[in-house]
């Protein structure tokens, strides 16, 4: 008898509870892509879908491709990615493509050296620590560019992202920019061949890298800005095309951006929208910080007529209100110049 | 009196510590206790870390309030909760009556036949399916033509729970004493009374066994949910939209660089093993035999 | 009650009988329902093949079977081999089963061999059963923050006094085969004992007892009849647990480190055909996908393989204990 009351209990407990919560008919728009910005997106799709009573925005991490894959398949309502869209990807999104760049990052390299404050790290330095050419903290180079600090001999342990990824991409994209050997041996790439040495150590994500490099004196990695300001992770200074050594934060981070350079062009297959990517590989301003990346929104061109104007409200409100919040959450924010063109280009979305 | 004289090698009748056979008995005895102090060490500190982490977030607000975002702080995981219940009762519809019944076909019915020779192969085949393929798999078949869904979600986990369901009541089963549904059909029963009224009921604690372990490893699958159910910062309101779900929760939450989400993963992974706990609790009530 | 010996199916009282009509149409529904589930497992393995198949097609044409050779997984270069998943794969898996399930058969043991009173044993089993309940993402977690650090010290002396034994040839230095095998040992461990608990406790009493009144010690009996006539539930125990180490993805993916390598050293990172597809199929391209879906369909025939292995040792079991042809 107990056990019929229990059983049925529980049964009608489960079925009650689907189809309780009805909301009343308001615009749903369903982002996934890109995790580098996940920390600034959900913060921001949540205060938008709080002010506006009729319109809610999710989003959910999987990675950039995996992004891409679901606006390509139509199984969302825009998508974001780190990486942009290539030509054949443009290519093969039906309803066609508004590429937004929204927000913008740095990359860290954070390290782990007890009692050392701070660590500069030149220009044709850094590069080579990655391919494994440099291979010890007390190597001369090193401690030139840091007179004063007492260097270990120690070998350096290289932690680097074991999933493929777009912060991956960006910061091998600079890497083989300034750098000739690292170009040749390694590449840019989401998930490139890193020397298959026992120094270089592979952690998952941000968390991952963060946690293994805490974990590992006399390591170095490379992590997104945000992170490595909200959990106190020390960051090195790295010396910029002008022969600067520069810190990460939103000023260098700005700097960087200023000199990016979207193309006179618009999108393949697509003579109205813009084509608004650009990469700042190697910044030339004299504060740059010599890595930063935009992020994009990528939203189809054809979109039934409220969800197109939430959309566009939602851009409205990421290039306003958003800004404002980016750089306390590790972001940088956007120029005014590219706000004004990303404006024009959102009103694209029908 | 008579002289009884005992053989020098006759057996003893006190313990005789160093003698081979109960040497090598308190040797193994110690052994075993050894390897279930090792095997409940990792369990302990699993479980020692989710307390440490998370059990003092454990709370009314934080099992009802949606999920926070960026700096706020507060905030829950009661979508969360909800769409994991949801989705897993889903899978455990789908797969527990399907696997059953086909584990009553390979075990009980025809156990020589080609077909249960087949299924067979195929379940254990599945056991090692790996779950971002059944996510993957789902998405290919599923949510390319309806979107994301908490159905999807527990189609995914369906296909998951599958092998560990069937494999095990197949086992517990075939185990049944062969007397006790030979009386049966003594009495006139047919097959199906003899299975649903006399095998079933014998096999349950095994049938069970299966079905706990099936639904604890789906409800702490990531991967399959989220290419199938995505996730959702709201309390669920129909079955065809994307839903949220303690463990992309967790997924989400551990890899943020916000304190206060990483407590919440930690507070979510804690009432995850806290609900499959009290499922435990509740079927073995439901299912022990009073004897 | 007028019972007839000469014609028992004539008396009305007996609760014996013929089954009626009613019962017979629902036997045959009944038969029907379970021969079509059965089909439908079947049939949907077929259908997982054939949609996972299908994508692997191109990749399958480009490499052919130098992919299972391979030994780089470049997605830029377009050169994909598993060759080094393979080994992790099995080489993981194995260790995760023989430490996870000599654990897992030992703590059975000791739940169901009145080692400790019943009471005690119901806690401690359910205890074992929430193991399964840690989402695997904790499990990779907790991998990270406190098995990592652990094994680090551990590896670093093995490797210095023991270096010359190939199993201890490199350090440590993050996620790497021994943390993972340890993990994935963790993961499998409730399967091996949920399920040989209850393989030991189906035993009948009346042969536990024959033994011990034969004058066997407690370990005589259970090592030389209790496992042996507990051997087939085990040995199910054992496939289920190996076969989902075989498949194990998201811990795995937090702590092989994701590096394509062959070592023996149980301290070097390696990487899984699970823990690939994990960690590449997010960012992967069109090209990189029909790889990662051929990578799947290299695990299935591996799983597969497996478990034609494990029939056959399964027969010679049921032939030396249970007799049967």
């Amino acid at each position: 008898m107990t056990k019929k009351i229990i059983g049925s209990t529980l049964c009608a407990l489960l079925l009650s509870t689907v189809g309780v919560f009805a909301h009343a008919e308001e615009v749903r728009l369903q982002g996934s892509g890109a995790s580098f910005p996940f920390p600034i997106y959900s913060q921001w799709f949540r205060d938008f879908s709080k002010a506006n009573d009729d319109v809610r925005v999710d989003y959910q991490s999987k990675g950039s491709g995996a992004g891409i894959r679901d606006f390509i398949n139509e199984v969302v309502d825009f998508a974001g990615s780190d990486a942009a869209m290539n030509d054949e990807e443009i290519a093969e999104a039906k309803k066609g493509v508004v590429l937004l760049p929204i927000t913008a990052g740095e990359i860290v390299i954070t390290y782990n050296l007890p009692g050392v404050k701070e660590l500069k790290l030149p220009r044709k330095v850094y590069p080579l620590i990655f391919t494994g050419e440099i291979s010890k903290w007390n190597d001369p180079l090193i401690a030139k560019a840091n007179p004063g600090v007492k260097l270990p001999d120690k070998k350096i342990t290289v932690v680097v992202r074991s999933d493929s990824s777009g912060t991956t991409y960006v910061f091998t994209g600079h890497l083989a920019k300034i750098n000739a050997s690292f170009a040749d041996k390694i590449g840019q790439g989401k998930s490139p061949q890193w020397p298959g040495e026992t120094r270089f150590v592979k952690a998952p994500k941000n968390d991952g890298i963060t946690a293994t490099v805490k974990q590992t004196p006399g390591s170095i990695g490379y992590i997104e800005y945000g992170y490595a300001k909200l959990t106190g992770a020390p960051s090195a200074m790295l010396e910029n095309y002008s022969g600067n050594f520069v810190k990460p934060d939103e000023t260098s981070g700005s700097a960087a951006l200023a000199s990016a350079e979207f193309p006179d062009s618009s999108l393949p297959g697509n003579s109205e929208v813009p084509d608004l990517r650009a990469w700042v590989f190697d910044p030339k301003g004299t504060d740059a910080y010599p890595i930063a990346s935009f992020t994009w929104l990528l939203f189809p061109k054809d979109m039934p007529d409220e969800k197109a104007k939430a959309a566009r409200e939602l851009v409205e409100y990421c290039l306003t209100e958003g800004q404002k919040t980016a750089s306390s959450l590790g972001y940088v924010p956007l120029p005014e110049n590219v706000i004004e063109t990303v404006r024009k280009a959102a009103q694209l979305i029908k | 009196m008579t002289n009884i004289s005992v053989p020098k090698n006759a057996p003893q009748l006190q313990k005789q510590w160093f003698e081979r056979r109960a040497l090598f008995n308190t040797v193994l005895t110690g052994l075993v206790w050894f390897a279930a102090l090792l095997g409940s060490i990792p369990l302990l500190s699993v479980i020692f870390m989710l307390v440490m982490e998370g059990g003092s977030r454990l709370g009314w607000e934080t099992l009802t309030a949606l999920p926070p975002a960026g700096f706020d702080q507060g905030g829950g995981f009661g979508n969360a909760i909800l769409g994991t219940l949801t989705m897993v009762a889903i899978a455990s519809a789908i797969s527990i009556p399907l696997g059953l019944l086909a584990a009553i076909f390979i075990g009980v019915l025809y156990p020589h036949s080609t077909t249960a020779s087949a299924a067979r192969f195929v379940a254990k085949t599945l056991t090692g399916f790996p779950s971002i393929l059944a996510g993957v798999f789902t998405y290919a078949v599923l949510v390319v033509t309806t979107g994301y869904s908490a159905l999807a979600g527990g189609i995914a986990l369906a296909v998951l729970m599958l092998p560990t369901v069937v494999l095990a009541a197949e086992e517990a089963l075939r185990q049944v004493p062969k007397k006790m549904s030979d009386a049966a059909y003594g009495m006139g029963c047919t097959r199906s009374q003899v299975i649903l009224k006399i095998v079933l009921p014998t096999a349950l604690p095994g049938v069970m066994t299966g079905i706990l372990l099936a639904i604890a490893g789906a409800a702490g699958e990531s991967a399959p949910l989220l290419f199938t159910a995505l996730f959702s910062n709201y309390y669920i309101s129909d079955l065809m939209e994307p839903t949220a779900s303690l463990s992309i929760l967790i997924y989400n939450f551990s890899a943020m660089p916000f304190e206060n989400q990483i407590q919440l993963a930690w507070t979510a992974s804690l009432t995850l093993v806290l609900i499959v706990l009290v499922f435990n609790i509740l079927a073995r009530l439901i299912g022990q035999p009073k004897i | 009650m007028t019972v007839n010996p000469f014609n028992p199916s004539d008396t009305t009282d007996s609760v014996c009988c013929q089954p009626t009509a009613k019962e017979y149409t629902f036997d045959s529904v009944f038969r029907a329902i379970c021969y079509s589930a059965a089909l439908a497992i079947i049939v949907l393995l077929i259908y997982i093949v054939l949609e996972i198949g299908i994508k692997a097609v191109p990749s399958f044409q480009e490499f052919g079977f130098g992919f299972i050779t391979g030994t780089t997984w470049d997605a830029v270069a377009q050169e994909f081999g598993v060759l080094p998943e393979i080994w992790g794969t099995l080489y993981s898996a194995l260790l995760a089963l023989v430490l996870g399930g000599v654990l897992g058969v030992s703590i059975a043991i000791f739940l169901t061999q009145d080692f400790i009173p019943a009471k005690i044993a119901v806690v401690f089993r359910t205890m074992v059963e929430l193991l399964a309940a840690i989402p695997s993402v904790v499990y990779g977690l907790w991998g990270i923050y406190v098995l990592i650090p652990l094994l680090r010290p551990m590896s670093v002396w093995l490797n210095e006094h023991f270096g010359y034994i190939p199993f201890f040839g490199t350090e440590l230095n993050g996620p790497g085969m021994a943390p993972a095998a340890l993990v994935l040992a963790i993961m499998i461990l409730p399967t091996v004992a949920a399920i040989s608990v209850d393989a030991l406790r189906r035993i009948p009493y009346k042969l536990r007892e024959a033994v011990y009144g034969m004058g066997t010690t407690r370990w005589e009996a259970i090592l030389k009849v209790i496992l042996p006539t507990a051997s087939s539930g085990i040995l199910a125990a054992l496939v289920l647990a190996f076969g989902r180490a075989l498949g194990e993805t998201m811990a795995l993916a937090m702590l092989i480190g994701n590096s394509n390598q062959i070592n023996l050293s149980l301290f070097a990172p390696a990487n899984t055909l699970a823990s690939l597809l994990a960690s590449s199929f997010p960012e992967a391209d069109n090209m990189e996908v029909q790889a990662l879906m051929y990578a799947a369909m290299v695990l299935l025939a591996i799983t597969f393989l497996v478990n034609v292995l494990g029939y056959r040792i399964q027969q010679f079991t049921m032939r030396k204990f249970e007799g049967k042809p």
